[in-house]
């Protein structure tokens, strides 16, 4: 029996799960993970790493089309659809083979099939391959179930015509015309790789602006560069009505006016938020609270229950694998009784979108903080005006930088434009170690580099921008 | 092959050392064990020995010489055939010296140190408290500099105790934090630096008192380590440990009685228990029962020691020890008087090995002996408590209604606020005067 009893086991092996796995073997616990599905879960097989991969290939079609510009000459361009999804699964499959890596090289246990959770400290897992139940112990237990598309009547995907983000990344077709329901993240990625491979695309948002959670300057930017490369944007709009027809889907659409048409696409990708995976866990027997429909927890990410902790999407929003991985960390630490813990500041969370332009932001909109009563200095530097984004030849973007202006708190940084998501992580070591204007002001940025904007934006919210 | 002899280690942090005493001079033979210098440190003497034979080819450094660098060649030692023409110049110290030449001195290697015990010399800057150097963001100074709160006076949460904005907002509304300065013309230079505002405060300036005297009617005696080592840990302690005190009379003459029938019994021994041996003992058991006030502030969070290591201190000539009685809750009156005379009488002559003084979870310190009634006490860190033991004398004292007389000792105890409340302190102290009165339960 002693093969089944473990110090912690973690139920889901995605960012969240594999992590904590990793830190808890590496503070000496004697660890399990349990996956229903492959190792790695959403964020490395069907999420984060594979659209980065179908990305880059859309991206490199649309800079082969421009070669001409940099005195460059091709044959005929073109694409293999099923080729770049290959690439895409290949990505994907490689990561999946590096985290089982790692799980052997940190002697962690592996445990196929689906958790449940069975009392004190005890787990059944039942094996998919139909060989039956079997009992897993542990003294403490980590939920890492993440999250999945969430649907609602009338938007219901059917896994051929209507796809959520799944059947998105392995298309059967590049369609002609494509409904993408919601402008998130998730959304927003995807209506940028079928618009740059030629789809006809349409973004439908409920709220009043693409890309809702960013700031509004940025959203209003990123719209416009949207409907630059082609596509059509409705937001303040719904969608309703879905029905899959024997070749395309017909959908009406209800915009703010009120005005509703029925309109066809050959293909609809729903991206309107995601449901925590909370369910056939035995979560309510074991007295481990939901709320909202996302596990409760605390700080440190203990549930309800003793010893029973969740960590990542199905511990509520932001749904991000990097917020996983950080709650994991800290969650396994607590546990481990390790000094020096400290819980995950939700202010200094970067996110990234990789549309193109890409958008990237950490802390607070400057809507958000307004509201919060500061008084603000808020600086903006363009990418037409440095040098390097101008060598390269994206010229579109902006980097905004929020401060208060009593203080000098650096309270958010939003950028929009060619490797923003890279630039970004700069901003929240600065956030992270609670920078001022000052320290930001005589940090050296290398030249000729876009992270100059972040160095001139900060300068120009106090009225020091040099190159502008 | 000359074989050069090292300036050593005394402790962990020692980085410099005085050569006190040369107590060979070139041409001399020494053999193995021969003494051939005298090292002092901030607080002790070690001697030099040597570990070869051979004849002393040359002296590098001059004696009286107190700041020598940890691993500079001090003395180059030439085997029979070998002339002082052998001897190249010696290389720049540097910490790869070869460990067989390395002198050896009476005690143990430093790396035998437990890595636990803070060291008590000087306060090296890093991330611990220290007192030299506060850890905060830029944020947290900005804030504190512009609300004219003092940063050292704030307890920090961020990661390994840094100062975050959340810590200075906190302080500012409890209104708990010490105001930066008093006078307008500090407050400007406090708003300069975190580092600044966190030094001890000197005092007048030597400017200042050299004016007060009239030159010639003084002399100047120029500090040596341990002078230097007392002024600054002391003023450390009183700048940045909140003390509060706590008194108790304690009656003697149970423990009297007790002492004598066992020194009768233990006389031909030639062990002698003293008062001092029952204190240190009842101070021992009483940590034990009170483990919570067994401790030691950090930033990082409180420090509960397991073991009741008791300091006590030691006056010698130009300043004071405090070896340190360690598991003195496990060790008999006997074994506790005898480690206690053995380190007294090293401390006097200034042989005590840095792991005999470092360390230590509590201090004693007893003046009876000068008849002194009561004191209080300085703590010593990174203790957070210190006795002041008083004269054992003859009191009138009133039981049940009458007058009587007994011999009592008044005891004071400093408590580090930081981790020992008032509460906390008094039961300390209960338990403590519970044992001197009732020793028998020491035996326990």
């Amino acid at each position: 029996m002693s093969q089944s009893n473990f110090d912690l086991v973690v139920i889901g092996s995605g960012p969240g799960g594999y992590v904590a796995a990793i830190r808890a073997s590496q503070l000496g616990m004697k660890t399990a993970i349990i996956e229903r599905e492959n190792l790695g879960g959403i964020c490395l097989n069907w999420g984060c790493i594979p659209t980065k991969a179908l990305l880059r290939s859309a991206e490199m079609y649309q800079q082969m089309k421009h070669a001409k510009k940099f005195g460059l000459s091709t044959g005929e361009i073109g694409f293999d659809l099923d080729a770049i999804v290959k690439r895409s699964r290949n990505v994907s499959k490689k990561l999946t083979g590096g985290v089982c890596f790692l799980m052997n090289k940190n002697k962690i246990t592996v445990i196929e099939g689906e958790a449940k959770l069975t009392g004190a400290g005890s787990i059944e897992v039942t094996s998919k391959d139909g060989s039956g139940v079997k009992p897993v112990n542990g003294k403490h237990i980590i939920i890492a179930t993440g999250a999945r598309a969430r649907t609602f009547p009338g938007l219901e995907p059917d896994g051929q015509k209507i796809w959520t983000y799944r059947e998105a990344l392995v298309p059967d077709i590049m369609p002609k015309s494509l409904l993408v329901v919601g402008s998130g993240a998730i959304g927003i990625e995807f209506a940028s790789f079928y618009n740059a491979l030629g789809a006809d695309v349409t973004v439908v948002e409920v709220m009043d602006r693409v890309m809702p959670v960013e700031d509004e300057e940025i959203s209003k930017l990123a719209r416009k560069a949207f409907e630059k490369q082609g596509m059509t944007i409705h937001t303040n709009a719904k969608v309703s009505d879905l029905k899959a027809g024997n070749a395309d889907v017909s959908a009406t659409i209800t915009l703010g006016d009120g005005e509703s048409s029925k309109q066809q696409f050959e293909r609809v990708i729903l991206a309107v938020g995601i449901a925590a995976n909370t369910e056939n866990l035995g979560l309510e027997e074991s007295g481990v609270k939901v709320e909202n429909g996302a596990v409760l927890i605390d700080e440190f990410c203990a549930t309800s229950a003793p010893n029973i902790y969740a960590i990542g999407d199905v511990a509520g929003a932001p749904a991000l694998a990097h917020k996983a991985s950080h709650e994991a960390i800290l969650c396994v630490e607590k546990i481990a009784g390790q000094a020096d813990v400290h819980p995950l500041d939700r202010n200094n969370i970067p996110g990234c979108t990789y549309c193109t332009p890409q958008v990237a932001s950490v802390g607070l909109t400057e809507k958000a903080a307004l509201d919060a009563g500061y008084e603000l200095k808020v600086g903006r530097f363009p990418y037409q005006a440095n040098g390097k984004a101008i060598a390269l030849g994206e010229t579109d973007g902006m980097i905004k930088t929020i401060f208060d202006a009593k203080t000098g708190e650096m309270l958010g940084a939003h950028m929009i434009g060619t490797e923003a998501t890279e630039l970004i992580q700069g901003y929240t070591i600065g956030k992270t170690l609670e920078t001022t204007e000052a320290e930001l002001m005589h940090t050296i940025f290398p030249h000729p580099t876009l992270s100059e904007m972040m160095h001139e934006s900060v300068l120009e919210a106090y009225e020091r921008a040099i190159h502008i | 092959m000359p074989i050069p002899i090292l300036m050593p280690a005394l402790s962990p942090t020692m980085e410099t050392g005085k050569l006190a005493k040369w107590h060979v001079k070139e041409g001399d033979e020494v053999k193995s064990g021969d003494v051939i210098a005298e090292i002092e440190t901030d607080k002790a003497v070690m001697e030099v020995e040597a570990i070869e034979e051979g004849r002393i080819g040359k002296l590098y450094v001059p004696e009286g010489d107190d700041d020598v660098p940890v691993n500079t060649v001090i003395a180059m030692v030439l085997e029979d055939d070998e002339s002082a023409g052998d001897i190249e110049a010696p290389a720049p110290a540097t910490p790869a010296a070869t460990p067989a030449a390395a002198p050896q001195v009476d005690t143990p290697a430093p790396a035998s140190v437990p890595q636990s015990q803070p060291a008590t010399t000087t306060a090296q800057a890093g991330d611990k408290p220290s007192g030299d150097r506060v850890i905060a963001s830029p944020l947290a100074k900005r804030l504190a500099s512009e609300n004219n709160l003092l940063l050292t006076s704030i307890t920090g949460t961020g990661p390994k105790g840094r100062i975050v904005k959340r810590d200075v907002e906190q302080a500012m509304s409890l209104g708990g934090a010490a105001p930066a300065a008093s006078t307008p013309t500090t407050a400007l230079a406090a708003s300069k630096t975190a580092v600044d505002i966190s030094r001890p405060t000197a005092g007048l300036d030597d400017k200042e008192i050299f004016s007060v005297y009239e030159e010639g009617s003084y002399e100047i005696v120029p500090h040596d380590n341990m002078r230097r080592i007392i002024a600054d840990r002391l003023t450390l302690a009183k700048t940045s440990i909140p003390h509060f005190y706590l008194s108790i009379d304690c009656e003697l003459d149970e423990l009297l009685m007790a002492r004598k029938r066992m020194n009768d019994a233990i006389a031909a021994d030639g062990t002698r228990l003293s008062v001092n041996d029952f204190i240190i003992k009842a101070l021992a058991l009483a940590l034990q029962k009170v483990p919570d006030a067994n401790a030691t502030w950090t930033s990082e969070g409180t420090l509960k020691h397991k073991r009741s290591d008791v300091a006590v201190a030691v006056a010698v000539e130009g300043g004071l020890f405090t070896p340190v009685i360690r598991h003195a809750d496990l060790k008999t009156l006997s074994e506790i008087s005898n480690e206690m005379k053995d380190l007294a009488h090293r401390a006097r002559s200034k042989k005590l090995a840095p792991h005999e003084y470092q360390g230590g979870t509590t201090s004693i310190s007893n003046l009876g002996m000068f008849d002194i009634k009561q004191f209080d006490a300085v703590i010593n860190p990174p203790h957070a408590s210190i006795l002041a033991v008083g004269r054992g004398e003859q009191r009138p004292v009133v039981k049940d209604g009458a007058l009587s007389v007994a011999s009592v000792m008044s005891c004071t105890l400093s408590c580090d606020h930081r981790v020992i409340d008032g509460a906390l302190g008094a039961q300390l102290l209960k338990a403590f005067k519970t044992y001197i009165e009732d020793p028998v339960t020491m035996l326990v």
